[in-house]
Formats: C-alpha cells, sequence, structure tokens
C-alpha cells in the first residue's frame, strides 16, 4: 500500500464510521433525560404504585364499560355506597357510613357520611345516587351492566322501557343524605351489587355539562374534565401508554390513604408484562403466563401470588343438537376426562379440577359432588345411548378461541374422549369475535367457556343457566331450576337455607350437565416485595386506601 | 413535471375510494359485531348501542353518511372508546409511530446502505460476504424474535437500557428503533450493493479514475449518487411500510403506536376505527411512493428528461 492509498483508506474509514456514529450517539442522547434508577424503587420513595393492568381500559364512565382492567381504575376514581375489606371481602361503609334493613329484607335505608365529597369539593348527597342510577338505567344509553340493579323494585321495567316514569322504581331519596332502596326480593347479596362500579354515583353537573346523560360520545370522563368522588383523580391519561390517579384531597377517608399516585400500564402482552416486572418497571403484574409459573415457582417462590378465583373453565354443550340432546352421552362425554391428569399435565397444577358450575369456598356455599371421573361408566352410558365403544357416533368440533391454553386441553380432551370413549371430536379455533358469534348462534356441538363472577354468591353462576338466559347458550331448560332460581332462593333470607337451594338446583344442573365443568380459575401476579396490602382474595380485589409501598423492602 | 405529479394525485383518488368501499362493507361481514361480549347483551341495549352508532340504519345510507363525514374530515366516533374519536386516536399514535418509523429509517440506511457499498467495494471477498450474510440473516429474523432477544440481552441481562414504554424512561427508544430498523437495513444493504456494483462497472466511474481523483471522491462523489438510486426509490415505500408495520414492535415494546390501534380495531370490531386507520394508511402510502418517484426524478437526469418532453 503506498502512503496516499493508506491515508485515503482511513479518511474513507473513518469518515464513514464517523458519521453514523455520531448520529446514533445524537439519537440515544434524544432519548429523553432522567436517572436510571428503576420505576419500582423511585415508586417506592415517592408513594407511587406502578401497576400493569391488562388491555388498555375502554373508557372509565362507570355506567358504560365491563371490564377487570377498567374496575380496577374506576375503583381508585369513584366510591360507592359500601367497599369491601380485601382481607375478608366483607361490605365496609364507603359513601354510607350506616344502613337498616328492615325485617323483611326487602328495603335499605342509608344513612350517607356528611364529608363524602365530589373532587370539586361539593358533596356527595343521596339525590347523586338517585340520578346516577336513572342514568344507569336509561334505555338509550345501553349500559351492558344495568341487570346489576334488577333486584331493585321496577327496575328491569324501567331499563327494558315498559315503565317510563323513574319514580316508580324504588330508589327514594328520603333527606339531603338519606336513600331508601326497596327491593323486587330480599337479596342477601345485595350490598355487594353496591360495592360494583355499575352503581357507583357520577358527578350530575359534569355529565350534564358535557351533553345528555344517555350520550355515550360524552367527554365528560376525559381527563380534566372529570369529577370523581373516590380515594384519588385522573391525571393523565393516553391511549395505549398509561393512565395515572393522584390522591384525591377531598377524599373523606384521605388520611387512610397511603399511596400518593397509581399509574396503571396497560399490558395485554403478557410476556413483555413479565419483563417490565424483571425490569422493575412494575410492581405487580396481572398477569403470570403458564408456562412461567414453574420457573418462579423454583426460583423465585417469593415473588409468586397465587389464589383460587371466582371462575370457572368450562365446555358448553349444544343440547339441541343430536346425539348431544341425549344427557346419558353429554354425561359419558364428561365423567372420560380426567381433570386430574389435566392439571398435572397441562396447567402446571396450578389450577383446581372442577366438578360444579360455582367454585368452591363462595362465602360459605360449597357445590354439590354429583360425578367423578368414572372412564367404566362413562363407556356404560355411551353404549345406552346406543353407541357402544362409540360406534356410529358422529365427529364432532371442540370449538375454542384462538389461544394456546384453551388448545392444549382441546387436544388432551379430545385424545381422552378418544381414548376412553371411542368417539372422534376435532379441536377448531375461531378468532374471538367469530367464536363469540358461532356460539351465540348454536353454532357448535361443543364450546370452551369461562365465566368469572361478579359478586361472590353462587347466584352470579347459576342464574346463567335460566331457560333462554343469556348466557345460557346450552339450550338447557329445567321449571324446577327455574323456580329455584327466579322465585325461591331470592325470596329466602335465612343464609343456609337459600344456600340449600343453591345446591339442590345446582345438582338438577349437574344432572343435566348441559356444561362440562373442567377447572377453576386461580388468580396469578408477580408481586414486588415492597407492595404491602394487596393480600390475596377469590374477587381478585384490590382496595386501594389498603395499599401501600414499603420502601425498606 | 407538474402534470406528473398532478395526474398521479388524481389517480390516487380511485384507489383511496375502492378501498373505503371494500373495508366499509367488509368488516360489517365479518361474524361477530363491535358490541358482541362474553357476557349477553340484552335485546333492548343491543338495540339501544345500534341507535347511538348508527347501525340501525340501512348500510347503504351508513356508507352514504360515513363518506360524507369523511370529506368534511370527520371519520367518527371510535366504537370502542366511548367519547373518543378516531381522528383523535390516529393522531395520538401517528406522532409516537411516526418517530419510531423515523428513527428505525435512519437506523436502516446508515448501516444498511454502509454495509451495502462496503461489500460492494471489493465483490466476492469475505468484505462482501461478512455483511451480505449478516443482511440475509437480518431480513430472515423477523421482530418477534430479534425484539425479545435485544431486550434479554441489553434490558435485563446487561440492564442497559428498558424494557419497555416510549418516551417514559431513559433510552427506551433505543431497542424498538434497532428492532424495526434492522429487517429494513438489510434490504437496504442488498439494494446498495446490487446499485452499487452496477454504478462501479460504468464508464464514467472510469474517467473518473482516469482524471486522477482520489479514490473516496470516485466513491463519495461519483458512485454513490448512482448506486444509492435504488435505495432512494425504496425509501418512500418503506417508510409507509414500516408505519403501517410497525404492529409487532409496537407490541413488544408496549409503545401507544397507530399500529396496534389499528390491529386492535379489528379484533374489536371498531368498525369507525378500522375504517379511519386503513383510508389513513393507504392514503400514506400513495403518498409516499408518489414522493419517491419524485425524489427518484430529481436525482436522476434522464428521468427528468422524460418528464419534461
Amino acid at each position: 500500500m503506498t502512503p496516499t492509498s493508506m491515508q485515503v483508506f482511513f479518511k474513507m474509514k473513518l469518515s464513514r464510521a464517523l458519521i453514523p456514529a455520531l448520529l446514533l450517539s445524537l439519537f440515544l442522547v434524544s432519548c429523553g433525560g432522567g436517572s436510571n434508577e428503576s420505576r419500582v424503587i423511585t415508586g417506592n420513595q415517592q408513594g407511587v404504585l406502578h401497576l400493569g393492568n391488562g388491555t388498555e381500559p375502554q373508557g372509565i364512565d362507570p355506567h358504560i364499560v365491563t371490564g377487570v382492567p377498567e374496575h380496577h381504575i374506576i375503583g381508585a376514581l369513584f366510591e360507592g355506597l359500601v367497599t369491601k375489606n380485601p382481607y375478608t371481602l366483607e361490605p365496609e361503609p364507603g359513601v354510607a357510613e350506616s344502613w337498616e334493613i328492615s325485617e323483611d329484607g326487602r328495603v335499605y335505608t342509608f344513612q350517607l357520611r356528611d364529608n363524602a365529597r365530589w373532587s370539586n369539593g361539593d358533596p356527595v348527597v343521596a339525590e347523586d345516587f338517585r340520578w346516577s342510577w336513572e342514568r344507569a338505567l336509561t334505555p338509550e344509553l345501553g349500559s351492558l351492566y344495568n341487570y346489576m340493579f334488577f333486584p331493585i323494585l321496577n327496575a328491569e321495567g324501567f331499563a327494558t322501557g315498559a315503565i317510563d316514569d323513574f319514580s316508580e322504581v324504588g330508589v327514594k331519596v328520603l333527606g339531603e343524605r338519606t336513600l331508601e332502596v326497596t327491593l323486587r326480593e330480599p337479596t342477601p347479596f345485595l350490598l355487594q351489587l353496591f360495592d360494583h362500579y355499575s352503581t357507583y354515583p357520577v358527578h350530575p353537573p359534569t355529565v350534564l355539562a358535557f351533553g345528555s346523560p344517555s350520550d355515550r360520545f360524552s367527554q365528560w370522563s376525559r381527563e380534566g374534565n372529570i369529577v370523581t368522588n373516590g380515594a384519588f383523580t385522573l391525571t393523565e391519561w393516553q391511549v395505549n401508554s398509561h393512565i395515572r390517579v393522584e390522591k384525591s384531597p377531598y377524599y373523606w377517608d384521605a388520611d387512610e390513604v397511603k399511596l400518593n399516585a397509581i399509574v396503571f400500564y396497560p399490558t395485554e402482552n403478557i410476556v413483555t408484562e413479565e419483563r417490565m416486572f424483571r425490569d422493575e418497571q412494575i410492581h405487580f403484574t396481572n398477569e403470570v403466563a403458564l408456562d412461567k409459573v414453574p420457573v418462579y415457582r423454583s426460583e423465585q417462590p417469593e415473588l409468586l401470588q397465587i389464589a383460587p378465583y371466582l371462575g370457572t373453565y368450562y365446555y358448553l354443550i349444544n343440547t339441541t343438537r343430536e346425539p348431544f340432546d341425549d344427557v346419558r352421552v353429554r354425561k359419558a362425554l364428561s365423567m372420560a376426562i380426567d381433570r386430574d391428569l389435566l392439571v398435572e399435565t397441562i396447567l402446571e397444577n396450578l389450577y383446581l379440577p372442577s366438578y360444579a358450575l360455582v367454585p368452591p369456598g363462595t362465602l360459605g356455599y360449597e357445590p354439590p359432588e354429583t360425578f367423578t371421573y368414572d372412564p367404566e361408566q362413562a363407556r356404560q352410558l355411551l353404549a345406552e345411548a346406543g353407541y357402544p365403544g362409540g360406534e356410529n357416533f358422529p365427529s364432532f368440533d371442540i370449538l375454542y378461541n384462538t389461544q394456546e391454553n384453551h388448545q392444549k386441553i382441546a387436544v388432551a380432551i379430545q385424545q381422552m374422549w378418544m381414548e376412553t370413549l371411542g368417539v372422534s371430536a376435532t379441536p377448531m379455533n375461531q378468532e374471538w369475535k367469530v367464536y363469540l358469534d358461532s356460539t351465540d348462534n348454536f353454532n357448535y356441538s361443543i364450546s370452551r367457556r369461562g365465566w368469572i363472577g361478579d359478586y361472590v354468591d353462587p347466584n352470579t353462576f347459576l342464574d346463567m343457566m335460566i331457560t333462554d338466559g343469556g348466557n345460557n347458550k346450552t339450550g338447557f331448560s329445567d321449571s324446577r331450576y327455574d323456580q329455584l332460581i327466579l322465585r325461591d332462593a331470592p325470596a329466602t333470607l335465612d343464609q343456609q337455607e337459600r344456600f340449600k337451594l343453591y345446591q339442590e338446583a345446582e345438582t338438577i344442573l349437574m344432572n343435566a350437565m348441559p356444561i362440562i365443568p373442567i377447572y377453576t380459575y386461580q388468580s396469578k401476579h408477580l408481586k414486588h416485595p415492597s407492595l404491602k396490602g394487596m393480600p390475596p382474595n377469590i374477587m381478585d380485589y384490590y382496595n386501594w386506601k389498603y395499599v401501600y409501598l414499603d420502601a425498606s423492602q | 413535471m407538474w402534470r406528473f405529479i398532478g395526474l398521479r394525485s388524481l389517480q390516487a383518488i380511485p384507489v383511496i375510494l375502492a378501498v373505503i368501499t371494500v373495508t366499509f362493507f367488509l368488516v360489517r361481514a365479518a361474524p361477530g359485531g363491535p358490541f358482541s361480549s362474553e357476557k349477553a347483551v340484552s335485546p333492548q341495549v343491543q338495540a339501544a348501542l345500534e341507535a347511538q352508532y348508527r347501525l340501525d340504519q340501512p348500510a347503504l345510507q351508513q356508507y352514504i353518511s360515513y363518506l360524507t363525514d369523511l370529506v368534511q374530515g370527520n371519520m367518527g366516533p371510535s366504537f370502542y372508546y366511548p367519547g373518543r374519536s378516531v381522528d383523535e386516536l390516529i393522531f395520538q399514535g401517528l406522532p409516537i409511530t411516526a418517530e419510531l418509523g423515523l428513527y428505525a429509517l435512519l437506523i436502516a440506511v446508515i448501516i444498511g446502505s454502509f454495509a451495502g457499498v462496503i461489500a460492494a467495494l471489493k465483490p466476492n471477498t469475505m468484505q462482501d460476504y461478512v455483511p451480505m450474510s449478516i443482511a440475509m440473516v437480518g431480513i430472515c429474523m423477523p421482530s418477534f424474535l430479534l425484539g425479545p432477544v435485544l431486550v434479554l440481552v441489553f434490558g435485563i441481562m446487561l440492564d442497559w437500557l428498558p424494557v419497555s414504554g416510549w418516551g417514559n424512561s431513559y433510552g427506551d427508544k433505543v431497542l424498538p428503533s434497532i428492532t424495526l430498523g434492522a429487517m429494513y437495513a438489510a434490504y437496504i444493504a442488498r439494494l446498495s450493493r446490487s446499485g452499487m456494483l452496477e454504478v462501479m462497472s460504468q464508464d464514467y466511474l472510469r474517467t473518473a479514475r482516469a482524471k486522477g481523483l482520489p479514490e473516496y471522491v470516485v466513491i463519495l462523489k461519483h458512485a454513490l449518487r448512482g448506486g444509492l438510486l435504488p435505495v432512494i426509490s425504496y425509501l418512500g415505500p418503506a417508510f409507509a411500510a414500516l408505519l403501517s408495520g410497525s404492529f409487532v414492535v409496537e407490541t413488544i415494546f408496549q409503545i401507544p403506536g397507530l399500529g396496534r390501534f389499528y390491529v386492535q380495531a379489528a379484533f374489536n370490531r371498531d368498525y369507525t376505527m378500522i375504517l379511519g386507520t386503513t383510508v389513513f394508511l393507504s392514503t400514506l402510502i400513495v403518498v409516499f411512493n408518489l414522493l419517491s418517484d419524485i425524489a427518484a426524478a430529481w436525482v436522476n437526469p434522464r428521468l427528468r428528461y422524460q418528464f419534461k418532453k
């Protein structure tokens, strides 16, 4: 190499290498400032909780939205008449400081506390509740959760348009701070409904300032507009990025609120969520991927929070279709599933095998035991139904919405049915909305389903299966069952008596077997050691007032 | 040239109109509606919702009122996010996706053309094989693999960079930009290599060398200009593709960009949002194709001469 070409070589190499290097470093520098300390560490110092919250919330109007992520945020922003203790799930006073229940259990009189305030300083009065409930029940609003009010006298009539005048509904304002609620039947779980966000009050002047109360396009619940009555107020909301709420000085129990702020991050991708947790960007994950559970169990079990959850995973059977209209066929299919094996091999020993619709431990209710895994009897039942050894049994599909775990379960059950009964099923996946459409239109034979209770009572599961119930989807119909669920149980005041009626109803249900229970859900989270006051419970319910961060951890 | 631009713009209108029409009726033909959910919706509630979102009108009337609104720049309310308009959501996601796309493109152009030129200088030697093999791997490596690998190495093992977010913490824009840019860098490397190879054998380069110009002047001043032409005409479509194709990267890194809105809208059957993003992105693609044609004409005198005629 001559000296000149050496120079050329260096010049070229330098200039070519320098420009991109310079640009890249410029870009690195432009990417924001701040310290390198993790969000969890700074959050602990400042009392700011960072939380993985599942999908992006649709909104925070309590009378419009329906999801669990929304529930977490609305629970921080609003407060209903009562709240729950996160340790016991017993009702605790919320906006109402006390309440009286009439002897027949049909009339509830709530006394509102005089220091309950909206985040603009206005007092929270009984009329706010009456107005809010009228709004929630107005047919034009199209609230999906309006059925939560249906135990109230004439609420259903008003919601369906049969009654025009809201004064006929059993909600009366007796004084500025006294609210009387009259029920159709004594409903022992009523107080739990008044802790559900669909019954939370909204600030009437704010809603009216942004349009008609039944306008779904209204801007009233946007940051800057919204006025709330809970422990926190909304300060930032960037769709798909984060929602930030800060402690409200007007909240009546502000002294008890330990956190200064909560930041909710949408974490629809649970793999990314777990990385965020490992990188100390969040204190708490909304979920843990099933295949990560064994790793955490063996390496960092202290970070894993697993608890029974009020939800059942089951298969619907289309009882309007042959051969599934024969109860012996349905029972044979259910008895041929080895749930213990399923839980052990596919579900990482995480979920619990289930033999009934209602999960165990629902505030004292225990579901009846009507059947077990019994391949011998399953084969016999199928033979009695005219299909000995699965002979002539038409092949059918197991429908599920596209998801890896649903698929694994369907494949395993397909094999069990083939080996035990000799019937041939094909797992078939459909995209979520297509799957919903197929099930709604009875365009399926066997379809996967999950149900999470709205409140801790067998009723939230069993009232699904009444004749032509919107969530029944199986064609199951039994007049005695309907009588028990719609008339007898709601009219019974004594809890033990009532549970007996539910047990009778569930026994009828499981003997008819329009559904095949598979397992009981468990809630699973990753939790940073500094996060306290978020105990596991069957509702996976958090009361933000109890939550605090211990920086010493 | 102006006549060319005008004609091309006019051609775009029927294309976009066709996109709107097909999308409008396709989303409505898809099974499952925007309000179907796991919990049963009572008939009264369903009717109330359909009335609020004008779904109770005949499809043709919905189509006409949608077009009327669109001409006035109103893409309607989102079906999934009550109280938010499609315009608002798009213009919230767009700057983020555009920024991400710009960084990715910057990385792609710098690394890609650098590698391509280096390879073309000594074809069929190690200096050619090494960058081109890396480029081949880059094209084949999907971002849903590269992203998590980068996160694992730089985010968790080395703990240099945040694993997710956009503009929330220091340096969280680096990994997504590299992930998104990598594949395009690989394409550009191959494009610029073949472009350079073609130019290097041309007579005018021999002339330049014969004049006694130093090699780096020959390369930087004479060869690059022609050699990078294919890259320039690729940039427009590439940027449009980056804007519409950043969904995977946005999901991996929890970035609140347009790509996520687009895909979520389809899953949610958010009719107006699907339409809005489709119309918006197809317009962008048409515009960027047009721009890259113009840029190519501007760089290439032969094309310019054709337009003048």
